[in-house]
């Protein structure tokens, strides 16, 4: 067999966020990876890593106004690999929250919701959920990470997690990891088909983290070789 | 909650530096050995404050903050001297994934929502150092504690959030550097005052003053002594190009015996024995 060339992943650049150590986890992992602000790279990479920090309506208006709206629909909709962090996931969904409703990238069906002011004890709750938290398979779910880049990951491992918002995904079967903040419970990975959303920074959880975009470009390795 | 403990590394030009009071800054070694070391040992972010920045210019923490980014993959925040977007967007391109914020905030309250719409509220943290008054209220001070701003500290607090502040760190420079333990009170005020997480710094001379502040509902601990003179003193016992710069002599002064040695694997299991949860420690430890 002859020797493939490695498999390239672009990492949307939209003007918002901090996509440099993202850029940094790939490279750190042997994992080729371009930051790009172009529709074109988006649409001829083997991969696409679509990262983001703040808020969901600007994000949107940025990718539009860009055209990487559409490439982002055109590669999720022919089954690239694509790996939503953070607010990056949260684009994925049909919408956005109840008080700044507002349309996402629709490539998942789903909402996204605000933490409430009080956690189910009644208590405060401090908004962003900033830190360290543990991601869980569901409960009651046949669990399997298999063939998603949480493959090598123990349940209950602990990521790093900064946001305001969390997902609402419509299909409760593409909810494949979940995380509890003042005992509220909420989706904190999504995967449907070769759409992989995380809502923690899988790029700043240390070496368990690492573990993700390592997983995610072997993935990307053996799914270059099984369709030659 | 799930507490988190922050190594503070303050830095000037090349080197770690360590005071009291934010003043009196002594050499304690290289902060890339240092970070190196946290991070290893599980530290749940890392936090450089460039002291000197407004007077050294900027360079030196950039190359720092790169070459930390490069090996460090936990979150990093950074501070002192950002004025601009452009300055905070800098210290994010080389790697930095929050900044903290206090003299251009003060001075110009609106540079906090412009930086939050810019780069998100979770990368903005409003840095509030708080000096103790005399009728039992706290003011804010920007400059490292040198200038007073006449801003009641809590209310500063409550105004920085609403203008899109995503965490506050709150520095009491009357325990900073002295080893007496956090600064409850003014802790305590603050979290109660807003709705967003708050770091406290000043002060930590024992695990258990560690345990105390995360009491009053502080989701952050941020340290430096505590952990910092235990590595200085080993890499000075351990020659190389750094240890003819370190120095120690004022730890053998009487007031520096408040501060306690620790590591990030004792405080923790402090912290767990005391019911409260933080990252498990990372298995190579």
């Amino acid at each position: 067999m002859s020797e493939l060339p490695p498999p390239r992943a672009a990492i949307v650049d939209y003007g918002t966020g901090n996509l440099y150590n993202v850029s940094r986890a790939c490279q750190h992992v042997g994992l080729e990876a371009a930051i790009t602000t172009s529709p074109e790279e988006v649409l001829s990479a083997d991969a696409v890593i679509l990262p983001g920090v703040g808020s969901m309506p600007e994000a949107m208006r940025s990718l539009e106004q860009n055209g990487l709206s559409d490439a982002l629909k055109t590669v999720a909709g022919r089954g690239t690999p694509l790996l939503g962090i953070c607010l990056g996931m949260q684009l994925l969904m049909e919408e956005g929250s109840e008080f700044t409703r507002h349309a996402g990238l629709g490539i998942l069906p789903g909402s996204v919701a605000r933490f409430p002011d009080k956690g189910t004890d009644g208590a405060e709750l401090k908004v962003p959920h900033i830190g360290w938290n543990a991601v869980g398979r569901p409960p009651g779910s046949s669990g399997a990470w298999r063939d998603t880049p949480l493959e090598a990951t123990p349940d209950g491992e602990y990521m790093y997690f900064v946001h305001s918002y969390h997902v609402v995904p419509a299909n409760t079967e593409s909810v494949v990891g979940v995380s509890r903040y003042g005992g509220i419970e909420f989706c904190s990975v999504v995967s449907a088909g070769a759409v992989f959303g995380c809502q923690f920074h899988p790029e700043r959880s240390g070496s368990q983290g690492l573990r993700i975009y390592r997983e995610f470009s072997r993935l990307l390795v053996s799914r270059q070789h099984s369709s030659f | 909650m799930i507490t988190r403990v922050i190594p503070r590394l303050d830095v000037k030009g090349p080197n770690l530096v360590k005071g009291v009071h934010l003043e009196g800054l002594r050499v304690l070694g290289k902060p890339e050995m240092f970070a190196r070391h946290y991070y290893q040992q599980g530290a749940d972010e890392l936090l450089f404050v460039d002291v000197v920045a407004s007077l050294y210019g900027r360079n030196s923490i950039l190359d720092l903050v790169e070459r930390t980014a490069n090996e460090i993959f936990i979150p990093l925040s950074v501070g002192g001297g950002l004025r601009s977007l452009d300055d905070i967007r800098a210290v994010l391109r080389a790697g930095a994934d929050k900044v903290t914020l206090n003299t251009a905030a003060v001075r110009r309250p609106e540079f906090i929502s412009e930086a939050a719409r810019h780069f998100g509220s979770s990368t903005i943290v409003i840095s509030i150092e708080a000096i103790r008054r005399n009728d039992g209220g706290y003011e804010a001070y920007t400059d490292n504690g040198r200038e007073k701003t006449g801003l009641d500290a809590v209310s500063w607090a409550v105004q920085a959030v609403e203008l899109g502040a995503g965490e506050l760190l709150v520095t009491s420079i009357d325990r900073e550097g002295t080893g007496r333990g956090y600064d409850l009170e003014l802790t305590e005020r603050i979290v109660r005052a807003v709705p967003v997480p708050v770091i406290a710094c000043g002060g930590a001379g024992s695990v258990e003053h560690v345990a105390q502040v995360l009491e009053t509902g502080a989701a952050a601990a941020a340290l430096a002594s505590l952990l910092h003179y235990n590595v200085a003193r080993r890499s000075r016992a351990e020659p190389s190009e750094f240890s003819p710069h370190i120095n120690l002599a004022h730890l053998d002064q009487p007031g520096f015996a408040k501060v306690q040695d620790a590591e990030l694997p004792e405080l923790k299991a402090h912290l767990a024995a005391r019911g409260m949860a933080s990252r498990p420690l990372p298995a190579h430890v």
